[in-house]
């Protein structure tokens, strides 16, 4: 990827600045969330850093606000609520999106563009149009302010992840192979869970991973259909820095960083993993 | 103990039709049977519905109306994994997140057969398709040709009384899809298994049928043994569709039992076979194979003798084909054996062309 011998003047300074553009596009990207990370050990309640942090007196750091995260009742009834809520979410979401991708596929199926509009929809429409719809809708049948309100909500905001990706994989799907497993005696049932789901399933993971991290970092229906009992860490976070500003914050926004990237990873390996087996890439 | 049930049909498509629209027919009123054991293929070109019958008879589609019957049962209204079919599908369909040795465990699995029936089976049709040491191979891991060999293997594992296979050697390329053709006749002699193949391949259905059922339009033209097809075509279709042929159109002018004369351009008088001509005065097509006329003819042999400029000359290693212009027909194509002793032939040569008045059909015009 070296300078050809006969790059002009003005395509060896492209080269050096279209470098430079891609580091400065990193660190914008980057720089906000990793520094939260050295200044969640603040020993001080401040959201700057020390004289002894940048000296790198350790008198300056302490896990005070990590302490004070896990011993603290709000933190982690929220911290319960978000994976109550981003799980159930999730469950719905992929096993309704994964249905309607699966429908969707099928050549006989009528008005497809309009039934994919509606339920890409809540990836469309403004998000707080789709809270404030719910409100009142969630208010008039009595589901505002319960865990099943936020979750429906959640499920509605994750489905249209689950029908792309799992749509996107059926393009390559192979039809003949479940009329093979018919030719082979295999009830629909059975086709579907012994080949047609395994070989989906990186789209229906993927898609998964996209509802989950949707419900844990949406704050704006939380604030419309969640009532005190249902706030997740995002809601926590906002009254956190509303009420009393305190460095507990950068805590919680240092695990939630890691939680991310540990599950990032994993579903990423599974994905690679029954894609191989899939016999899609080398193994 | 004679089994009558020998003679009867096996399978049976009885006034079959088959719309996609509602409208127009791609298969029309079907009546066909097949007996057990018998190696039946459907022959023709793309769109004359013969997929559309194999799949009628997999389940994957639905007749419009007619009944299909196997062994004397109705099977209209039972789905496809409960008609007990074996398939072999173009393409392989082999379930590439399965390993071989599972693919073919898998239809065993679903008859719910326990696992030392099940390896038993599985290797001895492993074995069957010289394919034993590849059991624990993926499909992505295998040459298209041995892909082919465990699908037919698949197919064939869970013992099933008629196997159906849909141009299973379209994808492989020429040496493979003969020897393969010759393997899956032998596996089919061997097993006794009733099979329905559909190819679009003329010498692929010669090869390995016993009967041919060539399609055109949605609707069977003839129905017949491979050399009956071939030598005895009955109308002008089958006769181009199947291997090469000279056709030459004219009027009937006369008709004395099985032979007619027929005009063709101008005043040349060619006698040929009555065959499927409507009488005196009725527009015809003759079909002469290209092997069966004789240059150099000498008079008492043959019933027609013509004189024609040679066009053309192409080699093709075993024959020359010889293009010559006879009776104003520039398309008239001569085989030449090129045998030891045979004479050279020069374009622009005057050659005398024989042949019997058995060997030209006369068919229905087209």
């Amino acid at each position: 990827m070296g300078l050809p011998p006969y790059a002009t003047t003005g395509e060896r300074v492209w080269y050096y600045a279209f470098r430079v553009i891609c580091i400065a596009i990193f660190f914008f990207l980057l720089a906000p969330i990793l520094i939260m990370i050295p200044l969640s050990f603040n020993a001080q309640p401040f959201f700057t850093f020390t004289r002894e942090m940048l000296t790198l007196n350790p008198e300056g750091f302490s896990l005070r606000w990590y302490e004070d995260f896990f011993t603290s009742d709000s933190w982690m009834r929220s911290i319960r609520n978000s994976f109550i809520i981003g799980i159930a979410a999730t469950v719905l979401a992929t096993t309704l999106g994964t249905l309607a991708a699966l429908g969707l596929s099928r050549s006989q199926m009528p008005f497809k563009g309009l039934i994919m509009g509606i339920l890409i929809s809540p990836m469309i429409v403004p998000l707080i149009i789709s809270a404030a719809g719910m409100f009142f809708f969630f208010s008039s049948v009595n589901l505002a302010q319960t865990y099943l309100g936020v979750i429906l909500a959640h499920t509605a905001l994750g489905t249209p992840f689950v029908v792309i990706t799992v749509t996107a994989t059926l393009v390559g799907f192979d039809h003949s192979l479940t009329r093979a497993a018919a030719s082979l005696g295999a009830s629909p049932t059975r086709t579907f869970f012994k080949i047609t789901m395994p070989l989906i399933l990186p789209g229906v993971i993927s898609g998964a991973l996209f509802a989950f991290i949707t419900s844990f970092d949406e704050i704006v229906i939380v604030l419309f259909v969640a009532g005190v009992e249902q706030r997740t860490i995002p809601r926590e976070m906002w009254s956190g820095i509303r009420e009393q500003i305190s460095p507990t914050i950068l805590a919680v926004a240092t695990i939630l960083v890691l939680i991310s990237v540990a599950l990032l990873t994993t579903i990423e390996i599974l994905r690679r993993r029954s894609e191989r087996l899939r016999g899609l890439s080398p193994g | 103990m004679f089994d009558t049930r020998d003679d009867a049909a096996f399978v049976r498509f009885d006034r079959v039709q088959k719309s996609y629209d509602g409208s127009t027919l791609v298969v029309k009123d079907l009546n066909l049977d097949i007996a057990r054991g018998e190696f039946l293929t459907m022959l023709g070109p793309s769109g004359s519905g013969k997929t559309t019958c194999l799949m009628m008879l997999a389940g994957f589609e639905t007749a419009t109306s007619g009944d299909i019957l196997l062994g004397d049962r109705p099977i209209n209204n039972i789905p496809p994994h409960k008609r007990g079919i074996g398939m072999v599908f173009q393409n392989y369909a082999l379930f590439p997140h399965m390993t071989v040795g599972e693919n073919l465990s898998f239809p065993l699995e679903v008859r719910g057969m326990g696992k030392s029936d099940r390896e038993a089976k599985v290797k001895r049709a492993l074995d069957m398709v010289q394919m034993g040491s590849f059991a624990g191979r993926r499909p992505a891991q295998l040459s298209g040709g041995q892909q082919q060999r465990i699908a037919l293997a698949r197919a064939l594992v869970f013992e099933p009384e008629v196997v159906l296979m849909d141009e299973p050697l379209g994808a492989l390329d020429k040496n493979l899809r003969e020897r393969m053709q010759y393997e899956i006749k032998h596996i089919h002699e061997s097993l006794g298994v009733t099979v329905v193949y559909v190819t679009h391949d003329q010498t692929e259905a010669l090869t390995m049928s016993d009967k041919v059922a060539v399609f055109d339009d949605g609707k069977i033209q003839q129905l017949a043994a491979p050399d009956t097809l071939y030598e005895r075509p009955e109308n002008a279709f089958v006769a181009a569709f199947i291997g090469e042929n000279n056709t030459l159109r004219g009027r009937v002018t006369a008709i004395e039992g099985d032979i007619c004369t027929v005009r063709i351009g101008g005043d040349m008088q060619v006698r040929a076979l009555r065959v499927n001509v409507d009488g005196e005065g009725a527009e015809t097509t003759l079909s002469l194979r290209p092997e069966r006329v004789q240059i150099d003819a000498g008079e008492d042999r043959f019933d027609n003798i013509f004189t024609g400029k040679v066009q053309e000359l192409i080699y093709l290693g075993d024959h020359i084909r010889v293009r010559v212009s006879v009776a104003g027909n520039d398309e008239f194509i001569v085989k030449v054996p090129n045998a030891t002793g045979e004479r050279k032939i020069k374009v622009g040569e005057e050659l005398r062309l024989g042949w019997t008045a058995a060997d030209c059909r006369a068919l229905d015009p087209s």
